[in-house]
């Protein structure tokens, strides 16, 4: 490998872990200078490997250039800082303790900067945008792109979050009842984070399926450490695997999505499949019973491709205990479609049409097919409201072929 | 959207009306189909299921055991819902599947003791 391809690629795997440390180590105040020695650390890389070849352990390299940097910095700080107050006699100890980037800290450093940034004072927005930026290392342009928003936004976003940190002196260091309190927030990032990966209508598949990974791997980390080895860590993680088995079965090789009835089975990845049934058996283990652990069993009955009514009845049964958990539109869709199948159309239409989701696009994809050889007019009006309210040409494609379908039956 | 109780009724007593263990869990799915399907239109607020075992109290020194029943039915559960009006509360609790046996089923409007109401 010459440097041009191993510095993005260390870059993608080493930028967070040295960010982690040197940044829970300088505290919130000084976040940025956390970032820019990292940042320069591979500036410093790029210009030194160009010249002199690749160093024979590369990482330790980067770990090492990065320590001196950091130690450079905080003997500057602490200059500054005993010149206008040399009576306090701060920050001695501080210089003294080595930059620890041994395993150990890289990975307790990741988790105090995870559970730091869930702070309650910090919108999820925020929050979310953080865990990119720090502990995923995403660039600002990959963050916009994966928000289709413009680096300026996120810019700002990132701005004040890091501000807000500084103002309300939240510390770096977490304690174990804010490990406890905080989990809960950990989990819906890393929750939001896989969704918007997964769910997102972005065209780009290697941005959604590193965004995807970057959550499996935050909550690999939590299951991994004996304070967030919850059953709803694992939960989540369960939910994840299962889901991810799938990524690669829902786009056709010319990127259009492949709807859940006409993927190939022989495309689901077998391994993350008994790997979420794994975590699935962890979590099973505590009183509680959370919508990840729902999520996660509606997500194993997905993963068996039989469309026996056994298999429809229990995932109605799950969405009936999600939705009194936690309401979403999509759930409610889910549900009456789950209905469908365990009772059949007719009674599943007198149940859809109860819903208020007029104007959402998969309430009149679903009564479209609901409809479909019921009352086939009521059908077409729907679906043609689906189409025009989707917002990708992948999915008035699809809901275009259920149109000419019904069209051609007639 | 105002808040409405739904208090089902149902006779715990007589041995005879007590569902076996497998009837037992069909008339839960039924009941778990029902809820489900008001949650599915965003107006559950929440709900318990009552054991059949309790005390009455009736003065400090009067206690009976058992759920208080003036009538053979007495109080095995209580959802609470959001609702238009009472019209609209009374519609959703007459899907309510214990009225499929000789039970009842009791709608009354939540009164807010703070703000508005």
């Amino acid at each position: 490998m010459n440097p041009g391809e191993l510095i993005p690629h260390l870059f993608r795997t080493e930028y967070r872990k040295i960010v982690s440390v040197l940044g829970r180590r300088f505290g919130f105040e000084h976040l940025e200078m956390a970032e820019d020695i990292t940042s320069e650390t591979f500036l410093t890389a790029t210009q030194s490997w160009g010249l002199e070849g690749i160093p024979e352990n590369p990482t330790a390299w980067l770990y090492r250039v990065a320590k001196n940097k950091a130690k450079n910095f905080l003997q500057r700080q602490k200059l500054f800082e005993t010149r206008i107050a040399e009576e306090l006699r701060i920050s001695d100890a501080i210089v003294e303790r080595e930059i620890d980037l041994s395993p150990q800290n890289i990975i307790d450093s990741q988790l105090h900067m995870m559970f730091a940034i869930c702070h309650p004072s910090l919108s999820q927005e925020a929050q979310i945008g953080l865990a990119l930026r720090i502990l995923c290392g995403f660039g600002i342009d990959e963050i916009a792109n994966a928000f289709l928003t413009s680096k300026e936004t996120i810019n700002k976003r990132l701005l004040r979050a890091k501000q807000k940190l500084r103002d309300e002196r939240i510390e770096t260091d977490v304690i174990i009842t804010q490990i406890e309190q905080r989990l809960e927030a950990v989990l819906r990032t890393i929750y939001l984070l896989f969704n918007e990966g997964y769910y997102s209508i972005n065209q780009n598949s290697t941005l959604r399926r590193d965004l995807c990974l970057e959550a499996m791997r935050l909550c690999t980390m939590l299951v991994e450490y004996d304070l967030t080895n919850k059953g709803q860590a694992n939960a989540l993680l369960a939910l994840m695997c299962f889901h991810f088995s799938r990524f690669d079965a829902r786009v056709s090789k010319r990127g259009e999505i492949i709807l859940y009835e006409d993927q190939d089975p022989s495309l689901w990845n077998t391994d993350l499949i008994s790997k979420g049934g794994y975590f699935l058996k962890q979590a099973a283990g505590g009183k509680e019973v959370s919508k990840y652990h729902l999520e996660a069993a509606i997500a194993f009955w997905n993963t068996q491709k039989s469309d026996s009514k056994e298999k429809w009845e229990r995932i109605l049964q799950l969405y009936n205990h999600l939705l009194q958990l936690e309401y979403s539109p999509v759930a409610a869709l889910n549900r009456t479609y789950a209905l469908s199948k365990a009772s059949g159309k007719r009674h599943a239409l007198i149940e859809a049409e109860k819903l208020d989701l007029k104007g959402n696009q998969f309430y009149h994809a679903l009564l479209g097919e609901l409809y479909t050889g019921i009352d086939n007019t009521k059908a077409l009006t729907n679906l043609e409201k689906a189409i025009c309210l989707a917002k990708t040409p992948a999915d008035k494609q699809a809901l275009q072929k259920k149109v000419d379908k019904i069209r051609a039956d007639t | 959207m105002e808040e409405y109780l739904i208090l089902m009724r149902l006779d715990l007593i007589t041995k005879e009306a007590q569902p076996s263990p497998e009837q037992m869990q069909e008339y839960m799915k039924i009941y778990n189909d029902w809820v489900g399907s008001i949650a599915a239109q965003n107006r559950y607020i929440g709900g318990k299921g009552l054991s059949t075992e309790g005390k009455v109290i009736r003065s400090k020194d009067m206690i009976t055991d058992g759920p208080y029943a003036e009538i053979k039915e007495s109080l095995a559960g209580f959802i609470m819902i959001k609702a238009r009006d009472l019209d609209d509360a009374v519609n959703i609790a007459k899907g309510c599947p214990i009225l499929e046996g000789d039970n009842s089923v009791e709608v009354r409007k939540v009164v807010a003791v703070h703000g508005e109401g």
